[in-house]
């Protein structure tokens, strides 16, 4: 157990997607003028991170790594070259699903996603969380736990910006570097700011 | 939108600059460019996809289906990409180390979807191939920009050979650690962007608040 909660701190945290690994930075930029939308975001993030790595861990173990196909009487067969075409796949198909599902049972939350809910298949962070966990071997307990963190580190980040830059647009900042230069500095500074964590052994 | 071979392969060099204007594609330029050499070697697999992707997507644009069109240009995008990691395993296998999980991040990359849904669904497949080949030499030169200089103030070194002659190996030059942590990527772009806009005014985005002037400055006193 204590394990799993160090896995999750560390996802959350010390390698936060977003200001750690710089991943889905662009609708991180893109879309956090508002805070209601960058939560709205964050959450659908979360979801899918939950479901898309556990699912493309069970691809990796069962289907692709080196030997995996020993069950069904392939010992030698090494799909592993597939990943990213597979990895891919599953990221558009569960997104298309769970857009199908959401609209069909929980029209609130389908509603207030919106337009974010097809963007996530374009997100890096979402694919980058499923190469991560294949470069790392986790296992499927594992890839819940950091799909999962991932997920919310991601979401806690683009909420945080989103709260900076609504407080950004009263301030006076010099021409040119309004709008997406002053964001990228903003993102810095946080980013340094997350760095402190990096200290903290798990 | 332009039409000429010319204007595809000039306009997203600054004045359409695919990370600084269309924001695009902006992951990558962060994470790889502590030197030079990963760098130079991610620019030309980004050039080579999306510009081979945009002809391929082209090639075929009248025959692709509206909705299942993101899940098709995925496929050729991912097809590719793959090819790439490939190649770069069997070549250059440090670089393809140390750029880990960011070649199998092209497939995400936004310059590649964004350039396929937005070029090549419309335009014939060779001006989508140099449209490609533009935007990602666009891409190129911020990302070699940055690269310059966190290499050179951060290491005192280009492409792993030694410019500034560091103290600890009884040079003059001071390293400065800070320009090889990840969030100096992020002061480099901000300050590319507003020497960009800068040069180019038209870029400036529009405030959403303007301050009105201090009433009380203006000819009371």
């Amino acid at each position: 157990m204590e394990h799993y909660i160090s896995l999750f701190v560390k996802a959350v945290f010390i390698e936060n997607m977003a200001l750690a690994f710089f991943l889905g930075m662009c609708t991180f930029l893109a879309i956090s003028k508002k805070v209601q939308t960058a939560i709205g975001l964050g959450v659908a993030v979360i979801v899918v991170q939950a479901i898309t790595v556990p699912i493309n861990n069970l691809i990796f173990v069962y289907l692709l790594k080196d030997g995996a196909l020993a069950w069904a009487g392939y010992p030698n067969v090494d799909l592993s070259f597939l990943g990213l075409l597979s990895y891919i796949g599953v990221i558009a198909a569960m997104v298309q699903i769970l857009e199908m599902v959401l609209d069909k049972y929980v029209p609130a939350l389908y509603n207030a996603l919106g337009v974010f809910l097809p963007l996530i298949t374009v997100n890096c962070a979402i694919m980058g969380a499923s190469l991560f966990m294949v470069e790392r071997d986790y296992d499927f307990g594992e890839s819940v736990v950091y799909g999962i963190g991932a997920g919310v580190g991601w979401a806690l980040a683009i909420a945080a910006l989103a709260g900076i830059r609504e407080k950004l647009k009263y301030s006076d900042v010099p021409k040119g570097l309004e709008g997406l230069g002053i964001t990228f500095m903003t993102v810095g500074l946080m980013s340094l700011g997350f760095m402190s964590f990096s200290g903290v052994s798990l | 939108m332009s039409t000429t071979i010319k204007e595809v392969l000039t306009q997203p060099l600054l004045s359409n600059n695919p990370i600084a204007v269309q924001i695009l594609g902006v992951c990558s330029a962060l994470a790889v460019t502590t030197s030079l050499n990963v760098t130079l070697v991610m620019c030309v697999a980004l050039t080579l996809v999306t510009a081979t992707s945009g002809f391929f997507i082209a090639l075929i644009r009248n025959h692709i289906p509206g909705n299942i069109r993101i899940i098709v240009q995925m496929t050729i995008i991912a097809s590719l990409v793959i090819v790439v990691d490939q190649f770069l395993k069997a070549f250059a296998y440090d670089v393809s180390k140390s750029l880990s999980v960011f070649v199998g991040l092209i497939i995400t990359n936004c310059i590649v979807m964004g350039r396929a849904e937005a070029f090549a669904m419309k335009n014939p497949p060779v001006l989508s191939f140099f449209d490609g080949i533009g935007n990602g030499l666009g891409y190129s030169v911020v990302l070699i920009f940055v690269a310059v200089f966190r290499e050179l103030l951060g290491s005192g070194s280009l492409m792993g050979f030694e410019i500034l002659p560091l103290v600890t190996n009884g040079g003059w030059y001071y390293s400065n650690g800070m320009l090889l942590l990840p969030p100096s990527a992020f002061f480099i772009i901000g300050l590319f962007i507003w020497a960009l806009r800068t040069y180019m005014p038209e870029q400036v985005e529009k405030p959403d608040f303007v301050i009105s002037p201090n009433t009380e400055n203006s000819g009371a006193h």
